[in-house]
């Protein structure tokens, strides 16, 4: 027995490397001599039979590339501009966030799951909330499911408009993002009005939402929708029927619905091909069968189907928001069970009862039964579920996103696999992954 | 009507020449990303100087302080010689396009333009074709697979326009009787703008101006959501503002060669002779505005897209456009 003995289990027969990894340290280990070496040895092999014997192009894009969306790493095989096979690489965003969870309670957590998928934090919180509740059998009340439905809607709306603004920049229509982002900047003034923060927005707590909704808020929100209509029918002036959009997305990253299916994709992607899959009618959460809203459906299955759907979705988001503000229930924003949620601050002062659930929630947390659940949620990406297992303590045992960017970049690769360079690019952005949310 | 000019003279010209279009190119960037901002709801630069103006100064100051990079895979021969193809290509096509007529200076007369070439629109061309050897070059030179993918686009596209937009022309050159800018502008001058006689050769042209100088939506070569910055990719610090230099500099002398062929040149009323050059400028500001507006306006194309549209529709139009016009011009306007 040696000294450094890790403990490992040497009994393990030899694994293969995944073909990713083969090739990307293939693709690393190269010194430029053994390059150019492997060059000449092709060129000379080109001469004698020119057919099929061409090596191709190794272009490694990313994680630094302008039109990965964060830190996608692909190791592209080109012939030409051919894409004859691409090996995605991820992890350069890994936070370890599922990890840290198990080290803080239960409702610290909430907080590190909004960085997941940084642009759809309500989304985050709400799969992430809606697991715990299921393990304390706490039901929210109906003024908090209405708003959780609103500020998901908003959230969706504003994660579309990034989507629409960095895909139309990957396609080189460079003004729409100025665009969206000005919507989206309003909606972020939303958020931090009634959240406090902008983007990594804490506010979906176990039983309901931390605070109520602000004065002048209502105003604000139906000043935002009222305007929102328009101003998708702007975008839409801009790119649907703009024959070089139309053009670039038609044909685009077309995979049979089954196929889709097979590789787990779901929202967007998956309705452009016409698969009718949203949990929001599927499996209705937080309320959502009481409002009245359609699932936009492509026929497809291309990026320009994909564009159109969540065009389609931002309205019905609007539609939805308005439900929400004309029949927003009266009544509690949280419920009263004082184990699990905080006391109301002014009663800190006169109940000693209140004083030591607030000392015991703030220093110890909530003890959660032992068991686990899973509960899922449609993100303006997919289906983004949030697994929570506990043992009985303060903190979860383990908290697993089942992330709807993770499981559609999967779809990548047999998408590019024989597209051009440029139609790869056009798949990425149709795609919409965020790499917060893939590596997580 | 050939003008003798003292060397001295043409000295003088060529340099105000050169001096003016590199001015002028950095302050079309400017106005470029100002009128950028303004289509998209910014404001665009607008602190350094007085509203922005010493923003270029700023840009070039910057952009000289920067080391002088050369990757380890280049050329380095081929790497400096580049840019310097480039921008060389970019400011002769300057001296082709005629801003005037006939001025005296000092008891001297002299030309408003830099000179007049009875083949000048070919030399424009070759330049114009020579330039991209610079970037193509520059792309090959860099030793990286963008700058590689970059150069191998930009070839595509040259092959692509440069042959309607030769077609596009030669409308222009029959009706003329003459390769020389000055003798078209003078001919305008008699007849009418040939925009009127010539409106498909003119949208061919517009159209393959926009691919010649790389613009969106044809800005494929340095299509930075694909290529990074493609031919680009490698260049940095005086060696990159050479490259945009270059790139500006074309847009200038191909619309001042659109201004000349199509829209009368330094032709137009009201002005006195000597300030006929502003009717130039504001015809060549014409084509820059409707550059940025493309350019804020489009998304860009795909590469076989765009060699589909450039061989399968500029070219029989431009073919068309030029079959007509020998026809209508062998029938009626057989002059002596």
């Amino acid at each position: 027995m040696s000294n450094v003995d890790l403990g490992r289990d040497t009994s393990l027969p030899h694994q293969e490397l995944p073909e990713t990894e083969r090739i990307v340290r293939e693709v690393e280990a190269r010194t430029p001599a053994e390059a150019a070496a492997r060059t000449a040895e092709h060129e000379r092999r080109a001469a004698e039979d020119p057919v099929g014997a061409r090596d191709p192009l190794v272009l490694n894009m990313g994680p630094h590339h302008p039109s990965t969306h964060g830190v996608l790493r692909l190791v592209t095989e080109l012939d030409g501009e051919v894409v004859r096979d691409i090996h995605p690489v991820i992890g350069y965003l890994h936070t370890g966030i599922e990890k840290q969870c198990e080290n803080k309670t239960f409702w610290q957590a909430i907080t590190l799951v909004t960085r997941m998928d940084y642009l759809s934090p309500f989304f985050n919180t709400h799969a992430y909330t809606q697991s715990v509740e299921k393990l304390l059998s706490l039901d929210v009340p109906p003024r908090a499911q209405w708003i959780r439905v609103m500020l998901s809607e908003l959230n969706r709306i504003t994660s579309h408009l990034v989507w629409l603004g960095t895909s139309g920049l990957e396609l080189g229509a460079i003004s729409v993002m100025f665009y969206t982002f000005r919507e989206r900047d309003r909606a972020l003034d939303l958020f931090e009005m009634i959240a406090g923060e902008r983007m990594n927005t804490r506010y979906f707590q176990v039983g309901g939402c931390a605070e109520d909704i602000p004065p002048g808020f209502e105003d604000l929100l139906r000043r935002f929708v009222d305007e929102m209509p328009s101003r998708i029918d702007e975008y839409e002036g801009l790119l649907r029927a703009n024959p070089i959009w139309v053009e670039r997305t038609k044909g685009i990253g077309i995979l049979p619905a089954e196929q889709l299916i097979d590789l787990g994709v779901t929202g967007p992607p998956l309705r452009a091909a016409g698969v009718d899959l949203d949990l929001r009618k599927a499996r209705p959460y937080s309320g959502y069968e009481h409002f009245d809203f359609s699932v936009p459906l492509g026929t497809q299955g291309d990026a320009y189907d994909r564009f159109l759907v969540r065009m389609a979705e931002m309205r019905q988001s609007v539609r939805i928001i308005e439900q929400c503000l004309d029949g927003m229930p009266e009544g509690p924003s949280i419920v009263d069970d004082r184990k699990v949620v905080l006391p109301p601050r002014g009663e800190l002062a006169t109940s000693m009862e209140s004083l030591i659930h607030h000392f015991k929630l703030v220093t110890e947390g909530f003890t959660v039964p032992e068991g686990e659940a899973y509960s899922a949620v449609e993100s303006p990406r997919g289906e983004i579920g949030c697994y929570v297992a506990s043992d009985g303590g303060p903190k979860p045992l383990r908290v697993h996103m089942r992330d709807a960017s993770f499981v559609n970049l999967q779809a990548l690769r047999p998408m590019a696999r024989g597209a051009l360079l440029s139609d790869m690019v056009a798949m990425i952005g149709s795609l919409d992954n965020v790499m917060g949310g893939v590596d997580r | 009507m050939s003008v003798h000019e003292p060397f001295w003279l043409m000295l003088i010209k060529a340099g105000l020449l050169a001096f003016t279009v590199i001015t002028i190119f950095a302050y079309v960037m400017l106005w470029e990303r100002k009128l950028l901002g303004r289509f998209q709801a910014r404001y665009g630069p607008n602190r350094t100087g007085l509203v922005g103006y010493m923003q270029p100064l700023a840009d070039v100051v910057k952009l000289i302080f920067k080391e002088d990079f050369v990757p380890r895979g280049a050329n380095k021969v081929l790497f400096h010689v580049a840019p310097v193809m480039a921008i060389a290509c970019a400011v002769t096509g300057i001296a082709i396009i005629p801003f005037g007529t006939t001025g005296e200076l000092f008891g001297h007369e002299f030309t408003m333009y830099g000179t007049d070439l009875s083949v000048g629109v070919l030399v424009l061309f070759a330049l114009s074709g020579l330039g991209f050897y610079g970037m193509i070059l520059g792309g090959w030179a860099s030793g990286n697979k963008y700058s590689l993918l970059g150069a191998a686009r930009t070839a595509a596209q040259l092959v692509s326009y440069e042959v309607a937009m030769g077609l596009s022309i030669i409308g222009v050159i029959m009706i003329a009787q003459s390769l020389s800018l000055v003798d078209i502008v003078n001919a305008q001058m008699n007849s009418v703008w040939y925009i009127l006689c010539q409106p498909l050769g003119f949208a061919v042209f517009v159209v393959a101006a926009v691919a010649e100088t790389n613009r969106t939506p044809f800005d494929l070569p340095e299509a930075e959501s694909e290529l990074v910055a493609g031919y680009l990719t490698e260049y940095g610090g005086l060696k990159f503002a050479i490259f945009a230099m270059a790139e500006y500099v074309n847009m200038i002398v191909l619309s001042g060669l659109g201004a000349t062929l199509f829209l009368g040149g330094f032709d137009g009323p009201w002005l006195p002779q000597w300030l006929s050059w502003l009717w130039l400028l504001a015809k060549i500001f014409v084509f820059l505005f409707l550059f940025i507006w493309l350019r804020a306006t489009l998304p860009r194309l795909r590469y076989d897209q765009l060699m589909r549209f450039g061989w399968k529709v500029l070219l029989p139009l431009a073919t068309l456009n030029l079959i007509v016009t020998a026809i209508v011009v062998g029938i009626f306007f057989q002059n002596d």
